[in-house]
């Protein structure tokens, strides 16, 4: 296997080892990407002078005695992440040429770390959407068949880490934006649990919702990537304070005397039988390691997608504001400022970020805050309970990721409240703030990826991790 | 039958704290620096930018809200407030809404003597924004200002004429700047004042159309802008105009207001308790210890003067008015030991020489001590008033010295040694006799010319009422 399509675990090994300089792998994934990614789309960027540059660098810091698991490692990064001297584009047209002045803290944590920032990821614009095709740059193609989508909104980082293209990469995840993702393309994602990720630097869609995590071939190396990216921010006042747990610890797989809970609203109409199936077989390997399976139940998950899609938009009608062509973006003239601003925006944004920004804006008017918005926030509220009543017996929760496999590109393009839809079962871990890891289980006849979601409480990550090396090993004797 | 009208008045003012950085980040608040360098990616609203609290900002709106007896809000949060200019770089107001920081509140104030008030309805805790210019065929936008916490401090409705604001916001301004919280420089915009006025007839229970006038930085302004205002609404109801709500803009060359013509978006403001930041807890204990430590007001620093140095009831107004000129006077008080002569000197000279070089005290060149020892050598009679007067001169020409020193410089130390004045007394007396039986015969401008003659024997130094009473005794009487 080339250094591209190792793992993390693996490359640290044979770089420690001296078996591989750093420099020879950047060459390789970048190798890789020159020849594949013309079909599969799934960068934006390619930062390769930069980038072999830092593998140098890297490879100098080892031989002056550094090491760790990140030195020398490329990773990809979501487009709307902030890294100095790079476009931060968004998938947007509106900030095409935009020039990020500083470094998100994810990105800086990374690179203190020794991690290379290869190269930017395509996404859906401003992260509003599940399949990439919201994109302004780009179509991405799922690896796994180039005839469907990778997923969304981090479709690029997906599609990059299963195609072979990527090492590991940086997602966000709003209401299952990692984790749907890795699911249709067969790699794993992890969403931390709100504040465990400084958002610092991540262009926000919803505040209160959003987090930054990683998208990688591996549960261990999901570990590691969130082992370098989690901890306390002063610059992010919803960021947790504490000690970060060593997550390396959670790998043993070891899973007899957990009990995981079977949630029967996931498995309800609507599900897709194959992807039923798959991830049935998969808790049963759960059951055969020694967990006990328990049925459940989260009453209030029928409300999910209508409490996110009102709090997420309202909080988007807002942190999308500030993108007016006054200070930086792709600027249209008008006749006066406000002008100015109208046909900025006008030209600048996609059809789904206008759609989301103008029900936020809805939402949040005189008259209407109360039934909408402060309604939304009590039943999350009470989503929120449903899995603190559920965790009080059980270690963890499993279920699918997604009702179906991935769809064809251009399937729901035309029918916004069914793509919606799709969000069922992630939208719930964003709304109560807790964390969630999908793990490939199997695949559909026509050999698309499948997911299991393993969702844990809050700063359980160390028990999803846990369940989630569970599965991986007991995949890999299938 | 005309019936009576009635104004009604709400002020909002807008409190620049004087903290040195900014209320969400940590760019510098010095005012007159070069445009957009005082900025950073979360004052300028970039992509991916955080807000993180100031604590000094909370911690200044309490002093604030103490000192005008607000109630202190323990568990407040701060909103988004949407819309769009290009001023602000987020396009949302990071304010209060629902759950201000200090609730309720009062200030008194004196007009000619008579006593009022103002209730407040609230202070809240939010944002500037940056600063618009008009260029030649372009606008410009400086955001140096952007970002800078802001007080907003609202009245009840609760005043009724111009007179009524102006002493309202001058006593506010005095508390605010004997807080220490607001540097209160009303050109460089640390105060700002919205009006809001309307008309009713007297009597009525409601509230007639109100306009309001935005950004009145200067009190004549305020007080010529809101008379305008109120004449121009008694004169529209009496014509039968109806008044329009809207926001108007004092031209103050043409001495009007006018109705902004630019268009009025519906305010919508929509808003959002913001998800980026937590809820403001604030501990009775910390208000305490605020509170421990408040500086003290104008007006108990009045009957403070006027019980502990006796000092009259005007004199002690006029010192307290300015917080700094109380402290040079107190620091010159303890210097001097004599309170009443300090206050005399602060009042009549120190305060005369600032007024005609248009000098603020804080550059005044003789020192509260320095002061005070000149004020001392006056009282002990060591010197003369007038050597006193002439000494005081030579300090402000060389921006302060030891007046000790400059009196034997000068010449003008005084003795009141009783055996030397009675040495020159006699040497007068005995070069005299003329004038010394004129004296005795009655003629009591003779006793001036033999003091004047003490004094020329003693080169000045002698003291001058001492040796006029023992002239008095020697010839006598």
């Amino acid at each position: 296997m080339r250094p591209a399509e190792q793992t993390i675990s693996e490359l640290a090994a044979k770089l420690a080892a001296g078996e591989l300089s750093s420099v020879q792998l950047c060459q390789d994934v970048l190798d890789a990407i020159a020849s594949k990614d013309g079909d599969i789309k799934a960068y934006v960027h390619v930062n390769a002078e930069e980038a072999l540059a830092a593998a140098a660098a890297a490879d100098q810091r080892r031989a002056d005695g550094e090491a760790g698991p990140l030195l020398g490692i490329p990773i990809g990064v979501k487009d709307l992440l902030a890294v100095t001297g790079q476009e931060t584009r968004c998938g947007s047209k509106l900030l095409e040429g935009f020039v990020s002045p500083y470094d998100a803290t994810t990105v800086s944590k990374l690179r203190e770390a020794g991690a290379i920032i290869l190269g930017r990821v395509n996404m859906d614009e401003f992260a509003m959407g599940s399949t990439t095709e919201n994109s302004a740059a780009q179509v991405t193609r799922n690896p796994a068949n180039p005839e469907h989508v990778p997923g969304g909104s981090s479709g690029g980082s997906a599609a990059a880490v299963s195609g072979g293209m990527a090492v590991a990469t940086l997602g966000s995840d709003t209401g299952g934006s990692i984790r749907q993702p890795a699911s249709f393309c067969g790699c794993v994602g992890l969403k931390p649990t709100y504040g465990l990720v400084s958002r610092y630097g991540l262009t926000a869609y919803a505040s209160s919702l959003d987090q930054v995590g990683p998208l990688t071939k591996t549960v261990a190396d999901a570990a590691t990537v969130l082992q370098a990216i989690a901890g306390h921010d002063p610059r992010d006042s919803t960021s947790l304070p504490g000690e970060v747990p060593d997550y390396s610890k959670a790998l043993d797989g070891k899973i007899e005397g957990l009990t995981l809970g079977v949630p029967a609203e996931y498995f309800a109409e609507g599900l897709d039988p194959e992807v039923e199936r798959s991830v049935r077989a998969a808790i049963a390997t759960c059951e055969a390691a020694g967990a006990t399976i328990k049925d459940v139940s989260l009453p209030n998950t029928k409300y999910a997608i209508a409490t996110y899609y009102i709090i997420a938009t309202a909080e988007a009608s807002a942190n999308l504001a500030r993108f007016d062509g006054v200070r930086y973006g792709a600027r249209k003239e008008g006749a006066d400022p406000i002008s100015m601003v109208c046909n900025t925006r006008a030209a600048g944004f996609g059809a789904e970020v206008k759609r989301r920004i103008i029900l936020g804006t809805y939402v949040l008017s005189s008259g209407y805050y109360d039934a909408y918005y402060l309604r939304a926030q009590k039943v999350r509220a009470l989503i929120r309970k449903d899995f603190d009543t559920v965790f009080a017996d059980c270690d963890a929760i499993l279920g699918p990721v997604a009702p179906t496999p991935a769809y064809k590109i251009g399937e729901n393009v035309d029918d916004p409240l069914q793509m919606y839809l799709g969000d069922i079962y992630t939208v719930p871990v964003n709304l109560a703030g807790i964390c969630g890891l999908s793990v490939p289980c199997g695949a559909s006849e026509a050999g698309l990826p499948i997911g299991l979601q393993i969702i844990g409480p809050a700063l359980g990550e160390s028990t999803i991790l846990r369940v989630g090396s569970a599965v991986e090993s007991a995949q890999s004797q299938v | 039958m005309p019936e009576e009208l009635v104004a009604t008045i709400g002020l909002e003012t807008h409190v620049q704290l004087n903290t040195q950085t900014k209320i969400w980040c940590g760019c510098s608040t010095t005012f007159g620096q070069e445009p957009n360098t005082a900025v950073c990616p979360v004052c300028l609203g970039y992509p991916g930018s955080l807000p993180v609290l100031n604590g000094e900002a909370i911690r200044k709106t309490i002093i604030a809200g103490l000192l005008l007896n607000c109630e202190i809000n323990l568990r407040n949060k701060h909103d988004r407030k949407s819309y769009f200019y290009p001023d602000m770089p987020k396009n949302y107001q990071i304010t209060q809404y629902d759950q201000p920081i200090c609730i309720g509140g009062r200030v008194d104030y004196q007009i000619e003597g008579v006593a009022g008030h103002v209730d407040l309805t609230r202070i809240h805790l939010e944002e500037d924004v940056g600063k618009n210019t008009h260029l030649a065929g372009s606008s410009g936008v400086d955001y140096n200002r952007a970002g800078t916490p802001l007080m907003e401090i609202v009245t009840e409705p609760c005043m009724h004429n111009a007179d009524e604001a102006f002493a309202y916001v001058q006593a506010l301004r005095r508390i605010l700047l004997y807080s220490g919280v607001t540097n209160g420089n009303l050109e460089q915009g640390n105060i700002r004042c919205d009006i809001n006025c309307s008309v009713a007839p007297a009597g009525a229970t409601e509230l007639g159309v109100k306009t309001e006038i935005k950004n009145m930085n200067t009190l004549k302004g305020l007080h010529r802008a809101l008379s305008y205002e109120m004449k121009r609404q008694f004169k529209c109801v009496r014509d039968g105009t109806p008044i329009v709500q809207e926001t108007r803009r004092w031209d103050d060359e043409r001495g009007v207001t006018e109705s902004m013509r630019s268009k009025e978006y519906a305010h919508d403001y929509r808003y959002l308790p913001d998800p980026d930041l937590m809820p403001i807890v604030i501990t009775t204990e910390e208000v305490e210890s605020i509170r421990a430590g408040l500086p003290e007001l104008p007006a108990d620093r009045r009957v403070r003067f006027v019980e502990a140095f006796g000092l009259p009831e005007y004199d002690a107004g006029l010192l307290v008015a300015d917080k700094a000129v109380g402290d040079y006077f107190e620091a010159t008080a303890a210097a001097a030991g004599d309170a009443k002569a300090a206050s005399n000197w602060v009042m009549n000279e120190v305060l005369r020489v600032l007024g005609e070089g248009e000098q603020e005290i804080e550059n005044f060149g003789v020192t509260p001590e320095q002061l005070g020892a000149l004020v001392k050598l006056q009282s002990d009679k060591t010197v003369s008033s007038t050597a006193a007067k002439e000494i005081f001169a030579v300090l402000l020409e060389r921006d302060g010295g030891d007046p000790k020193a400059i009196a034997e410089e000068l010449g003008k130390v005084q003795t009141s040694d009783t055996g030397a004045i009675e040495v020159f007394v006699d040497q007068a007396i005995e070069a005299n006799p003329g004038p010394a039986d004129e004296f005795r015969s009655g003629k009591e401008n003779a006793l001036q010319f033999l003091v004047g003659q003490v004094m020329r024997f003693s080169k000045g130094q002698a003291n001058p009422q001492m040796a006029s009473e023992m002239l008095r005794k020697k010839l006598g009487e």
